[in-house]
């Protein structure tokens, strides 16, 4: 192979005058990086649409369950008072926050769009970090929202033997707010497996696995290592916060809430050092 | 300017950047060559610090991209045209990645000008053809007015027109005293375009040189005679250092080396003879690369012979 030393006859290049540029843009920051992701956020319609359906969601589907439950309830079935009823709906809300964050992630490995974006910020755990602040933030708040109207609204039409509860009872807005605040977790996860598998359909599977398989599974698991798995799958550490009936099978609110903060930041932390790490 | 340092990039047993060193200079369009698989894509992932080294490193403008506070504005760059959500706009795309760095609206409409795409620039970008897509990735690495420029293969999918475009835009940002470091696998592509040629193949440095040296790595030139006086021919030009060889089909076509065309054009004529075709051979750019890169050619057809490169009238 006939290896060329490198010439040294354009030496008068150096001689160029320096580029004429204009004085463009600042240093990279958190907050800038921030607001790129929020851009993108809201310019693709599907995740205002899907973020406005996961709390739309929520309150039609509390209403129905609240205006359809039996007047005379006994005992057993999961039901144990009208909140738990206008809450209904957070099953299917998580459903769509999962798959909203998985595409808001995945969709941008699948296209190489997360290289551009890598390129311009340079440190990728802003990106991550931007991601989640902005996706977090977005779904949080609107499935707080979502919860205030389908307790409202589901309270409204209940008129059943179950307790109901008005927002003043111990421990109701605290069970309020924990939609909300389960909302953002669910989405944190989400994204947090996005950037892990860098796929959408694989961060998908993942997030069903773990939101709705996992609580079936661990349930035919004997003892009390069973229970305890039970008590600490996302979604029961999730429902231990967003009831107002304590029940034996879940954490009370307060273990509830660390249980989930761990599974996100443990998450997101695994997902920061691998992306990273990781070839982009 | 972009300076690349011993650079190496392993998966497992497969080295696909084999300690690869140069420099890129600014004032002049430097064309990245190499046949498919190559490495060069590997290389630019790694000068844009998407991708680790296993060894050695990539400055561009005298640091690693990642330790300068602004990197749009020191390295625009196109990797993949359809790195664009489907459903984006042209315009909130270019302001999502303006913003990282913000970047003022007012420039994003200025690249969107430049690119041509003003007209299109609200409608989603999925919509598109490869073309559009191209300007809209070469709208993305012009956003920070960097000063220095590198595109990934940018005439993929161009009409003819955008092919002309694109290559007075690479010549324009040179002439304005940036770096611009463009890859390609077609030689015939980046011949009108660049000045200065960096081949790998292989992942390993072939050449580093001018067009001008590189033009001197081809074989000696030749001149075609035709004339059905072969033997006046050899008589006329008989000198040191000059030989004249049989076309072996065409009895009347002979090659002579060692003497310019019109040197043997003005003995033809003093020694009165008759004289049909008189033609200064050189093989091409083309020509010259297909020699250099023929062994490092990872997926190659047998009934291509790239050592017997078409030649052109010079």
């Amino acid at each position: 192979m006939h290896a060329m030393t490198p010439s040294h006859i354009r030496d008068t290049a150096d001689a160029n005058p320096p580029v004429m540029r204009q004085r463009l843009g600042r240093a990279v920051t958190q907050w800038s990086a921030t607001k790129a992701e929020w851009i993108k956020l809201r310019s693709v319609r599907v995740n205002v649409i899907g973020i406005a359906a996961a709390a739309v969601a929520l309150v039609l589907l509390g209403v129905l369950f609240s205006a359809l439950a039996p007047t005379d309830m006994g005992p057993g079935g999961t039901a144990t008072d009208s909140v738990s009823l206008a809450f209904g709906g957070t099953s299917l809300s998580q459903l769509i926050i999962g798959v909203l964050a998985a595409l808001f992630v995945g969709s941008e490995y699948a296209s190489g769009l997360i290289r551009t974006t890598f390129g311009a910020v340079a440190r990728r755990t802003r990106v991550l970090r931007a991601k989640a602040i902005v996706f977090g933030s977005a779904t949080g708040l609107a499935m707080m929202l979502g919860a205030f109207g389908a307790f409202f609204a589901g309270g409204a039409v209940y008129s059943g033997n179950l307790p109901s509860h008005s927002i003043g009872d111990p421990g109701v807005l605290r069970a309020v707010l924990s939609v909300g605040f389960y909302g953002a977790c669910v989405a944190l996860i989400g994204i947090a497996v996005g950037f892990l598998v860098r796929s959408t359909a694989t961060a998908i599977g993942l997030l069903l696995g773990l939101l709705m398989l996992a609580p079936l599974l661990v349930d035919l698991v004997p003892g009390t290592v069973g229970e305890t798995l039970t008590k600490i799958v996302p979604s029961n550490a999730g429902e231990a916060m967003m009831s107002v009936t304590t029940r034996d099978s879940l954490l009370s609110p307060l273990p509830a809430l660390a249980v989930l903060v761990a599974w996100v930041v443990g998450l997101l932390a695994i997902a920061a050092v691998t992306v990273r790490r990781r070839d982009a | 300017m972009i300076e690349v340092t011993s650079l190496t990039k392993r998966y497992g047993e497969t080295v696909a950047v084999d300690d690869l060193s140069f420099t890129v200079r600014p004032g002049i369009v430097t064309g990245f060559l190499g046949p498919n698989g190559a490495g060069k894509s590997t290389t630019m992932r790694m000068i844009l610090g998407l991708d680790n080294p296993s060894q050695g490193r990539a400055t561009v403008n005298g640091r690693l991209l990642a330790e300068h506070g602004a990197p749009l504005t020191e390295l625009g760059a196109l990797l993949e045209a359809r790195a664009i959500h489907p459903q984006r706009s042209a315009r909130n795309h270019l302001r999502a990645l303006a913003a990282t760095t913000a970047i003022p609206d007012r420039r994003v409409d200025e690249v969107l000008g430049i690119v041509g795409l003003d007209e299109v620039a609200d409608r989603a970008a999925g919509a598109f053809s490869l073309g559009m897509s191209q300007r809209l990735g070469i709208a993305s690495a012009l956003l920070g007015d960097p000063e220095t420029v590198m595109l990934d293969e940018p005439v993929n999918g161009l009409d003819p027109e955008g092919i002309r475009w694109i290559r007075n835009l690479l010549k324009q940002l040179a002439a304005e005293g940036r770096t611009v470091f463009v890859s390609s696998h077609l030689m015939s592509e980046m011949a009108l375009t660049a000045e200065h040629f960096i081949i790998i193949g292989r992942g390993r440095l072939i050449a580093d040189v001018s067009a001008a040296e590189l033009a001197a790595m081809g074989p000696k030139r030749q001149v075609l005679v035709r004339t059905p006086h072969g033997d006046r021919l050899r008589q006329v030009l008989a000198a040191d250092g000059v030989q004249v060889s049989d076309d072996g089909d065409r009895p009347d076509v002979f090659y002579v080396t060692g003497i310019e065309s019109d040197v043997i054009g003005r003995r033809l004529l003093e020694g009165g003879v008759e004289l049909h075709e008189l033609t200064s051979l050189q093989e091409s750019l083309e020509g010259i690369f297909m020699g250099l890169t023929q062994h490092a050619v990872q997926y190659q057809s047998h009934d291509a012979r790239p050592s017997t490169p078409e030649r052109r009238a010079a």
